[in-house]
C-alpha cells in the first residue's frame, strides 16, 4: 500500500462525511459524479456515479444500417474519433472480407496518429490545469490547432471525424497535406523539448506527481485497464504491437513504458507517445504508396451470420468493437468496449486512503473522457 | 512461459466445463478460441483464465428472442500475449441468471451492472447490482429485442 495510506490510518479521526464531487466539476472533465466518503482530507471511499450522458449508441447500432452508424463512432470519445472510426470499419471489413488498398491504410495510420497527438495535447493541457497551472493549456491548444487544421483539410471536420469508410477512406489527402504535415513535425519536435524543460522537469510538478497514485500491473489486469495507464505501470501492452492491425507492423516505433506506476509514469508515457507518433507519421509519409483510397465494397452491405471482433489502440487504450450479425443490413448486436470505462473502474480501489488533492491528480492522470465511459 | 492456445484448449475440453471449445480463425473472427460453457461454469472459466494472466476485456449480452434465450459473452485479452479468448453461455430468456465473476475480476462489477441494465440479466452474488448507466429508477432493459422506445 502507498505511504499516503499509512498516514491516513494514523490521521484517522473516526468521523467521516460525504463529499459530493460533480456531476458538474471542472476537474471531472464532463458530467461525472464521485461520491466520496472523507475522513478529514483523506478519501476513505469513492464511488463513481456515471451515466449522465449515456446515449445508447449500442441500440442505435442495431436500428440503422452499418454505414449509417458510422458517424456515431466519432461521437463516443470525441478527442480520439478516428480510432473509433477505425475499430468499427475494421470490424465490418473483417467480417465482410473487404480489402483495403495500401494507400488508404497508410492514410489511416497518418491521420490516426495525428489524432492521438491532438488527444494527448488536450489531456496534457487539461491535466496541468487540474493541478493549478494555467499556461500550458494555451501552448497545448496552439499546437493542437495546427493538427485540427491538417485534419480539417483531409476529413472536412475538426473534432467528430467521420472519415474512414468500409474499404478505405472517404477522400484522398488534400493538396499540400504531406508538406504541411512534415512542417508540423519539424515544428512539434522542438516544442516537445520545450515542454520537457518548462513543465516535465519542473520540480513543483514532479513533487506533485511522483509516487502519487501508484497503480500496480496487477490492479490494471484485474480491472482491464489499458493504454497509457497500464504502460505507466510497466506493462508494454499496446494493441498496435501485440495485435498489429492496419500497417503498424511495417512501421518502426517503440512502446514507452514506465515501471513506477505513479501519476508521473502515466504523464511520461503520454509525452513520449507524442514523439513516437511523430516518428510513425514521418515513416508513413515516406512510405505512402500511390493508388486508390477505396476498395471494392458491395452496394448493399450485409455481414455474414456470426460474430466478429476488432481491436485498436485508441488514445486511451484498448478499444474493441464486437458485431453480432444475423445477415441483415443492421448489426444484430453491436458492443463497444471503450478504454475509459475500464480505466475509470479502478479509481475506487486506487484512490482509497489518498489525500483529496492527490486523488484528483490520479483521476486526471487516467485521462478520462466521460462520453467514452457512458456511451 | 505463457500458456499456449493448445494448453488452454486442452483445459477446456478436458475439465468438461465447456460444452464446446472451438479454435477460431483470428483473421476472420478477431479471437482465437470460442468456448461455450454452462452458466454454472463461467466462474471456474474466469478463475482459470485469471490464473494464467488473462484480463477481462468486457462482458456483454445478446438477446436471442427467437430461440427464447439470452447469451452472455465474456471477452478476455492477455496483457503479454496476443491470445484472445471468448467464453459464452446461454440462459433461458424467462429467467436469465448467471453467477457473478466480480469475485475473480473486480473490473467485472461494472460490466455486469451494465449488462443487467441493458438486458435484465441477473448476476447472482453480485455485490451491488443497481443501475449503472441507466437512471436509478429504470425498470426497462433497452437492448432486449422486444423493447420499443
Amino acid at each position: 500500500m502507498s505511504a499516503s495510506f499509512d498516514i491516513a490510518a494514523s490521521a484517522k479521526s473516526g468521523e467521516t462525511f460525504v463529499l459530493n464531487l460533480g456531476p458538474q466539476h471542472p476537474a471531472a472533465h464532463g458530467v461525472l459524479r464521485v461520491k466520496m466518503t472523507m475522513d478529514g482530507e483523506y478519501v476513505m471511499r469513492s464511488e463513481p456515479v456515471i451515466g449522465y450522458i449515456h446515449r445508447m449508441h449500442e441500440k442505435m447500432g442495431e436500428n440503422r444500417s452499418l454505414a449509417k452508424f458510422l458517424p456515431n463512432t466519432g461521437r463516443i470519445d470525441y478527442l480520439s474519433a478516428l480510432h473509433y472510426n477505425h475499430a468499427f470499419v475494421g470490424a465490418v471489413e473483417r467480417a465482410a472480407r473487404i480489402e483495403v488498398p495500401p494507400r488508404a491504410e497508410f492514410i489511416r495510420v497518418i491521420t490516426s496518429e495525428l489524432n492521438r497527438i491532438s488527444s494527448h495535447l488536450v489531456w496534457w493541457g487539461a491535466f496541468l490545469l487540474d493541478l493549478g497551472g494555467f499556461t500550458p493549456l494555451l501552448y497545448a491548444f496552439d499546437d493542437r490547432e495546427k493538427i485540427l487544421d491538417l485534419l480539417e483539410g483531409v476529413t472536412g471536420s475538426r473534432l467528430t471525424y467521420c472519415y474512414f469508410r468500409f474499404g478505405g477512406v472517404r477522400d484522398d489527402l488534400d493538396e499540400g497535406f504531406v508538406e504541411r504535415t512534415r512542417a508540423f513535425i519539424a515544428q512539434m519536435r522542438p516544442r516537445l523539448k520545450m515542454y520537457r524543460q518548462l513543465v516535465t522537469d519542473n520540480i513543483i510538478l514532479r513533487k506533485r506527481l511522483e509516487n502519487i497514485g501508484p497503480i500496480s500491473p496487477e490492479l490494471c489486469r484485474r480491472y482491464g485497464a489499458t493504454g497509457p495507464v497500464i504502460r505507466g505501470s510497466g506493462v508494454p501492452y499496446d494493441v498496435r504491437k501485440i495485435e498489429p492491425y492496419s500497417v503498424y507492423s511495417q512501421l518502426d516505433f517503440e512502446v514507452p513504458v514506465y515501471p513506477e506506476g505513479d501519476c508521473m509514469g502515466r504523464y511520461r508515457v503520454r509525452m513520449d507517445e507524442i514523439a513516437q507518433s511523430l516518428r510513425i507519421i514521418e515513416q508513413a509519409l515516406d512510405k505512402l504508396p500511390d493508388g486508390p483510397t477505396l476498395g471494392k465494397v458491395p452496394r448493399v452491405l450485409k455481414l455474414p451470420v456470426g460474430d466478429v471482433c476488432y481491436a485498436v489502440e485508441a488514445a486511451r487504450g484498448r478499444l474493441m468493437v464486437r458485431i453480432v450479425s444475423d445477415g441483415k443490413e443492421a448489426a444484430y448486436r453491436l458492443k463497444l468496449r471503450t478504454p475509459s470505462f475500464s480505466n475509470m473502474s479502478l479509481f475506487e480501489e486506487a484512490s482509497r486512503g489518498m489525500l483529496l488533492a492527490d486523488a484528483l491528480a490520479l483521476m486526471g492522470s487516467l485521462d478520462l473522457v466521460i462520453p467514452d465511459i457512458d456511451r | 512461459m505463457p500458456t499456449t492456445l493448445e494448453q488452454i484448449k486442452e483445459h477446456f475440453s478436458g475439465t468438461g466445463c465447456a460444452l464446446s471449445c472451438a479454435p477460431a480463425d483470428r483473421a476472420v473472427k478477431g479471437y482465437d478460441l470460442d468456448v461455450s460453457a454452462n452458466a454454472g461454469d463461467v466462474v471456474s472459466a474466469a478463475e482459470y483464465l485469471g490464473g494464467i494472466g488473462f484480463a477481462l476485456d468486457t462482458i456483454t449480452g445478446v438477446d436471442w428472442i427467437l430461440q427464447n434465450e439470452m447469451e452472455v459473452v465474456y471477452d478476455y485479452f492477455h496483457p503479454a500475449s496476443p491470445l484472445r479468448i471468448v467464453v459464452r453461455t446461454r440462459v433461458p430468456r424467462a429467467n436469465p441468471e448467471v453467477p457473478t465473476v466480480s469475485g475473480v475480476f473486480p473490473g467485472a462489477n461494472w460490466h455486469e451492472r451494465e449488462t443487467h441494465d441493458f438486458f435484465g440479466i441477473r448476476f447472482a452474488g453480485h455485490p451491488n447490482l443497481i443501475p449503472l448507466l441507466l437512471p436509478e429508477d429504470a425498470d426497462y432493459h433497452p437492448l432486449r429485442k422486444d423493447f420499443n422506445a
